[in-house]
């Protein structure tokens, strides 16, 4: 089990260096791991290079990593607790409400508070998550899998209206554009920002972890839980919380960055089986180096020009989505 | 001390009354069978007995003491119950499922340790699943999957045992091999076992006590013979029987007059 997990941060490590080189200044990954190694023994020069390596490559990859693990997980999570494997933060809504929510507080001036911007994105997600539990829930069993994913689709198209509806209304200079808020977006990575949202990782994921037995037996349906000696009311209102944290720090940071959240959990089921236990690290690390990717072929395919890291993942995403459906269907 | 009391318990979806004013008391190391007609109440009062559902009105007690009161962990490691289906739409090991049963046991960080993984050795030998340990739990057959489930409740050590219609999808051999397997467990471990079934004959044969439900109220509670006359059967679920003795064990057997 840790070996797995070892193996795959190494993969994440590997390919940090790969596209620390890769850009308009290409560094090939030799010149990169001197250059780290230049940097630890103090012997950095303060080149150009050195500069673009690590003021303005560093962050971001560390950024679209953070972003990547927090989307992962919760897609995990909700995955697990909706007992449906094509449930997660975008498709759902919740990333759409959080970002209206980050919105809303930027509009209001929230911005000027620390922390004001994704504190409102919180409750946005906060209010989407229940929104669909309620929807899905009731208080006999779950709601029929594709009843749930009909609502999401109609939850996110009222939130693209609501968003689109607020950008055109107000003009204020802090607001992203129109495409950060509905595709998403790394290039923004500030060091202050990265901080921040990796201590919301690091802390969710901990509490989350705690939680990974129980998230087994959540999934053999809650009554099944409950008699095997889970409190099921309590945990899931826990986990719901973190998880919708961990969304809307990535979401105020970073734009609706659809489907990541369902490849990279089936992925890892899919070689590495459903106990959450190795689930979860698993899918943090690998979500984590997914985005990597994603955002830096989105730096460099149409280069000099830069693509929203959001419209990689959906067009990998949404096929994806497509044939886990298609499996599902015929059993 | 009865190990389970139930104390009029009066229970109601919505408006409508499920379960009403029904009380027994059980005593330990016996096997009990819950009989009664579709809609009479039985997979409601197995829920309250393992307090996933409590009722409006009334107690249940389990050791003297209120399900309502019992920490969830605890219950856990008292009572089980052996649902008709468990959903897999997860890939997880049969090990893994029967490793569940555990989860009572352990602090919230720990990971199984080597009794853990003793007992679920031993209670996979006992029904039969062994053989399949290592198979994924959603690609077996349906009565393989009911062993696991067996399995994990056995795993949670449990004083009482609950069966939702456990054995329809065993074969003879299984199903043979579970009756005697709750016979044993209840001699040697004083293990209490309820189970809820159609099939009147399983029950006459292998149950001390029966429960007859009707609309949600207890009809009768006694032995087989008691309980399994035609009169009864004829008011409860509304068909005619001839009663007469199995002549292997003397137990009272139900013949569908068609």
């Amino acid at each position: 089990m840790i070996q797995i997990n070892a193996l795959l941060l190494l993969l994440f490590v590997l390919l940090g260096i790969i596209a620390l080189g890769l850009g308009a200044i290409h560094i090939a990954p030799a010149g990169v791991v001197r250059a780290i190694a230049d940097a630890f023994s103090g012997k950095g020069s303060a080149s150009e290079e050195e500069l673009i390596l690590f003021s303005v490559r560093l962050p971001r990859i560390l950024f679209a990593g953070i972003v990547g693990a927090s989307l992962s997980v919760s897609g995990v999570v909700f995955q697990a607790l909706l007992r449906n494997p094509l449930a997660d933060p975008y498709v759902l809504g919740i990333s759409g409400g959080s970002a209206l929510g980050a919105i809303i507080g930027i509009v209001l001036g929230a911005g000027s508070f620390y922390l004001g911007v994704p504190f409102l994105a919180f409750c946005g997600a906060l209010v989407t998550v229940f929104l669909v539990f309620i929807v899905a829930g009731g208080s006999r069993g779950l709601m029929l899998d594709n009843s749930l994913l009909l609502a999401g689709v109609v939850v996110n198209s009222f939130f693209s209206a609501a968003i689109l509806f607020a950008l055109s209304i107000v003009n204020s200079m802090e607001l992203h554009s129109i495409s950060f808020w509905l595709m998403g977006d790394l290039s923004g990575a500030a060091l202050k920002e990265t901080a921040g949202a990796a201590l919301c990782l690091f802390i969710g994921f901990g509490i989350l972890y705690a939680q990974a037995r129980k998230l087994n037996l959540m999934v053999q349906g809650e009554e099944t839980a409950m008699q095997l000696g889970v409190n099921v009311r309590a945990t899931k209102y826990a986990l719901l919380i973190v998880t919708s944290l961990m969304t809307s720090v990535a979401v105020s940071l970073a734009g609706i960055i659809g489907f990541v959240g369902i490849m990279v959990p089936h992925m890892m089921r899919l070689v590495f089986g459903s106990d959450h236990r190795l689930l979860l690290p698993a899918a943090a690390l690998f979500g984590a180096s997914f985005l990597v990717v994603a955002d830096t072929l989105a730096r460099i395919l149409l280069a000099p020009a830069e693509l929203p890291v959001g419209v990689i993942t959906a067009l990998c995403g949404a096929p994806y989505f497509i044939f886990l459906m298609r499996k599902k269907v015929q059993g | 001390m009865p190990i389970i009391c139930a104390k009029n318990i009066c229970f109601r979806y919505a408006a409508k009354p499920v379960l009403e004013e029904v009380s027994f008391a059980l005593e330990a190391a016996q096997i009990v069978a819950m009989i009664g007609p579709n809609g009479s109440g039985k997979t409601t009062l197995l829920k309250m007995l393992n307090a996933t559902l409590f009722p409006n009105s009334g107690q249940v007690l389990i050791e003297g003491q209120d399900t309502r009161h019992w920490p969830r962990q605890a219950i856990a490691r008292t009572v089980a119950i052996v649902p008709q289906e468990s959903p897999a739409i997860f890939p997880f090991f049969a090990e893994e499922i029967v490793l569940m049963g555990r989860f009572p046991y352990l602090r919230s960080l720990a990971f199984e340790d080597k009794k853990d993984y003793r007992i679920v050795q031993d209670v996979m030998a006992r029904t039969d699943s062994l053989s399949f340990a290592h198979r994924r739990f959603n690609e077996l057959s349906a009565g393989e999957r009911q062993r696991v489930l067996i399995a994990r409740a056995l795993a949670q050590e449990p004083k009482i045992l609950l069966l939702d219609e456990s054995t329809v999808f065993l074969d003879l051999k299984h199903q043979a091999q579970f009756l005697s397997l709750l016979r044993e467990l209840s001699r040697e471990q004083h293990l209490t076992v309820v189970f809820v079934t159609h099939d009147l004959n399983l029950a006459a044969q292998n149950a001390d006590q029966l429960l007859l439900l009707y609309n949600g109220k207890k009809y009768a509670i006694g032995t087989p013979a008691d309980i399994l006359t035609a009169q009864n059967i004829k008011e409860v679920y509304d068909v005619d029987v001839g009663i007469d003795q199995n002549p292997h064990n003397g137990s009272p057997r139900v013949t569908l007059m068609t």
